[in-house]
């Protein structure tokens, strides 16, 4: 896939993060590598609990001091190695050059701070610009994340706005200083659709105007399948599946990432069969859990083509199709067999 | 048709807006402005509608979390709108909330076990081992590990976090549950995993569902009747299969249009709609919606719509479909 491209602008490569926890170390990413160029948005999806948001944190250096760890793996921007970046140098790089637009808004802004104080400071600290500048930017940003009354709002509290509201003020942070990569961790999913729409399109308007790359983290297949050219597929701490986005809806290849496909409600489709309403299509079982060694693949209990050899042997990534990467023993006989 | 278990009639919840060093009132956020619906056992509502237009706190209000600024609920036939906390808390193991963000609604000092199973102690329905017993299974339900429950709220996923916030609501036996966002949170097979859940509970034990959501998708599976609401009221309440086949209010039709398909080799073609979102301070006179609607025209800008019959069972608020259900046409 990287094959003819110019050097990337962010490499993850064999990323590992443990917690070290009274149960035991918990492996919450195990070994994950992806590459990111510019003006790309790359998705990442997977089961709840899988290291996609420890997957970002740890880019931002981000995890929770004494309890978790990048332990192996570098991370690089631009060449440069941030996991060992000074403190001073990452935080300058942070909420400017990369930002996150963090999955939980109320626990990630500060409680006793009024809304625009919050932007403001970012854009004080980052574009060395004053306090009645700051705030003018303040003000614009909440505009163009929609947030009606702008001018008044940013005086007030985040417990004064809906949850919505909160995630808007999360990406108006991030977004204040025109950062060249966008983490965005679930961005829209208390958002209503049409101001949905409007945020991704506010993305792809920077991502058209600065080039920024965007790390796009979610469990809405629909907004991957509108905004990513490159979905990246996470099951218990690793990448299972990497695909150009259209090849990926088209021909998922892990059975995890099949199940996923089938998982979800229809829109185009009256869900009720003789007035009831039919299951969902539930992948049977449960992850495993992250803090005992996972022996064999981690998805051969829930799987309907696991072998000895997959309860046995953590498969690695093999590409069954050009540009179509996969970590699955049965890959090449599920590609054969077409779309499930 | 079985017995209500909530019945709201034009519940209002207003929040004073202050201003200048003596905080002094100057105006009032009108969050939820005269909303009326009814939610039967075994019955899910499903309310969807613009980012701050008044769900959560319609599902706050009608469980008085925060007190309504007017108007009735019902809560199993027995009007509770004056009733005080304490009368409030004995009412409430009937009609339980999961919450739109679970990491604030858990208290992160308890282990998650003593999480799920503090309800069942406070109303002193199960304790010792009895309600270890209970918590496993109710762990066991919402797919969790049992093992989970000597973790901490920090030491889970966001996902993981949503799935204690059901199995607490769930541990007390209610009639009713208001579920702000309940799966927004989950990945697509949790969350086909919660829904089955949520719908085999519903058949089950007739629960009924006040249920939140901004996934259509979700909505479209699990509701029975949708309202639609935006700024404050209901503009739409029909029959999903009405409301997803025949929408009849401009904002319905935008917001059906807006939702994006799974599909990366499909473009949608979206009604995007024009105009900022008003502010609930300050809503616009005449039809909320006039200044954003494709089709208002002069008398929307002045009078206020009701939500009244269009076809049977199938309530909308615009003046255009005094008219009828056939296609708007656009003002000229
Ligand atoms: N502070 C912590 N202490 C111990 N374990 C943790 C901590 N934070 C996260 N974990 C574990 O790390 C793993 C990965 O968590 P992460 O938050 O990255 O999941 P996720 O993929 O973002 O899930 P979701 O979709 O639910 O947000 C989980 O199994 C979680 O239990
Ligand atoms: N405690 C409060 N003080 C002042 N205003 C408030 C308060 N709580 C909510 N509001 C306002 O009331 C309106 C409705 O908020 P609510 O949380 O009910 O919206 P919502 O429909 O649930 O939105 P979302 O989909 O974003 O969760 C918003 O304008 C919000 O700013
Ligand atoms: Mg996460
Ligand atoms: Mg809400």
């Amino acid at each position: 896939m990287q094959r003819n491209q110019p050097a990337p602008l962010l490499e993850v490569d064999n990323l590992h993060c443990h917690f070290f926890t009274l149960d035991g170390v918990v492996r919450a990413v195990d070994g994950v590598s992806f590459s990111l160029q510019r003006g790309e948005t790359l998705g990442i999806v997977g089961e709840s609990g899988c290291g996609k948001s420890v997957t970002a944190m740890s880019i931002l250096r981000l995890l929770p001091k004494g309890l978790g760890r990048i332990v192996d793996g570098s991370v690089k921007l631009e060449g440069r190695e941030l996991t060992t970046l000074g403190d001073a140098d990452m935080r300058s790089m942070r909420g400017h050059q990369v930002s996150m637009i963090f999955q939980e808004p109320m626990t990630s802004l500060n409680p006793v701070l009024t809304v625009g104080l919050q932007i403001a400071e970012n854009v004080e600290r980052h574009l060395n610009v004053g306090r009645k500048a700051a705030m003018e930017r303040a003000v614009e940003m909440l505009r163009l994340v929609k947030i009606p009354d702008a001018e008044r709002r940013v005086n007030d509290y985040p417990h004064q706005f809906s949850g919505g509201m909160r995630q808007r003020v999360m990406i108006a942070i991030a977004l204040s200083c025109n950062p060249q990569v966008l983490i965005a961790d679930e961005p829209t999913t208390a958002l209503d659709v049409t101001i949905q729409a409007q945020i991704l399109d506010l993305m792809l308007e920077l991502k058209q105007k600065l080039n920024t790359a965007i790390i796009m983290i979610t469990h809405d297949l629909g907004v991957i399948a509108e905004t990513a050219q490159r979905v990246l597929v996470m099951y218990a701490g690793r990448k299972v599946e990497e695909a150009p986005v259209v090849e990926l809806f088209q021909r998922p290849l892990h059975p995890y990432t099949q199940g996923l496909m089938r998982a979800r409600p229809r829109l185009d489709v009256e869900a009720e069969e003789q007035g009831r309403r039919p299951r969902l299509q539930e992948i049977q079982g449960m992850v495993p859990a992250l803090n005992r060694p996972i022996l064999g693949c981690a998805f051969a209990p829930r799987c309907g083509y696991a072998t000895d050899r997959c309860r046995s042997e953590a498969p690695g990534l093999t590409e069954p199709v050009p540009g179509h990467l996969v970590a699955c023993w049965e890959a090449t006989k599920i590609a054969g067999m077409g779309h499930a | 048709m079985t017995a209500p278990v909530l019945e709201v009639e034009n519940l209002q919840k207003h929040f004073p807006i202050h201003k200048g060093l003596l905080r002094r009132q100057a105006g009032s956020v009108r969050a939820v402005d005269g909303v009326s619906f009814a939610v039967r056992a075994g019955e899910t509502l499903g309310l969807v509608g613009e980012s701050g237009c008044g769900k959560s706190t319609v599902g706050r209000a009608v469980l008085k979390l925060i007190d309504p600024t007017g108007g009735r609920i019902l809560l199993d036939g027995e009007d509770v709108t004056e009733l005080n906390a304490a009368g409030m808390w004995a009412r409430r193991r009937r009609a339980q909330i999961v919450f739109q963000d679970p990491y604030s609604s858990l208290n992160p000092r308890l282990s998650a076990g003593a999480i799920v199973g503090e309800p069942l102690e406070n109303y002193g329905l199960a304790s010792g081992r009895e309600k270890t017993n209970r918590v496993a299974k109710l762990f066991e339900r919402v797919g969790l590990r049992a093992d989970f429950m000597r973790k901490f709220p920090h030491e889970f996923s966001g996902g993981q976090r949503q799935r204690l916030g059901i199995a607490r609501a769930l541990s007390v036996g209610p009639a009713l549950i208001v579920a702000d966002e309940p799966v927004s949170a989950l990945d697509v097979s949790v969350q086909a995993q919660v829904l089955n859940l949520l719908i085999d509970l519903q058949e089950e034990l007739g629960l009924g569902y006040l249920f939140i959501s901004h996934d259509l998708a979700v909505m479209r599976h699990i509701s029975h009747r949708i309202a639609v609401m935006y700024l404050g009221r209901i503009v739409e309440l029909a029959d999903k299969r009405a409301l997803f086949t025949r929408p009849l209010h401009p904002y319905t039709e935008a917001l059906l249009s807006a939702a994006p398909i799974p599909d990366p080799t499909r473009q949608r073609k979206k009604l995007v709609l024009q105009g900022d979102v008003p502010s609930p301070a300050n809503p616009p006179k005449g039809c909320h919606f006039h200044t954003r609607c494709p089709y208002a025209i002069a008398r929307c800008k002045v009078e206020d719509p009701v939500l009244r019959e269009a076809l049977p069972g199938h309530q909308v608020a615009c003046l255009r479909r005094e008219a009828g259900p056939d296609a708007l046409p656009l003002p000229a």
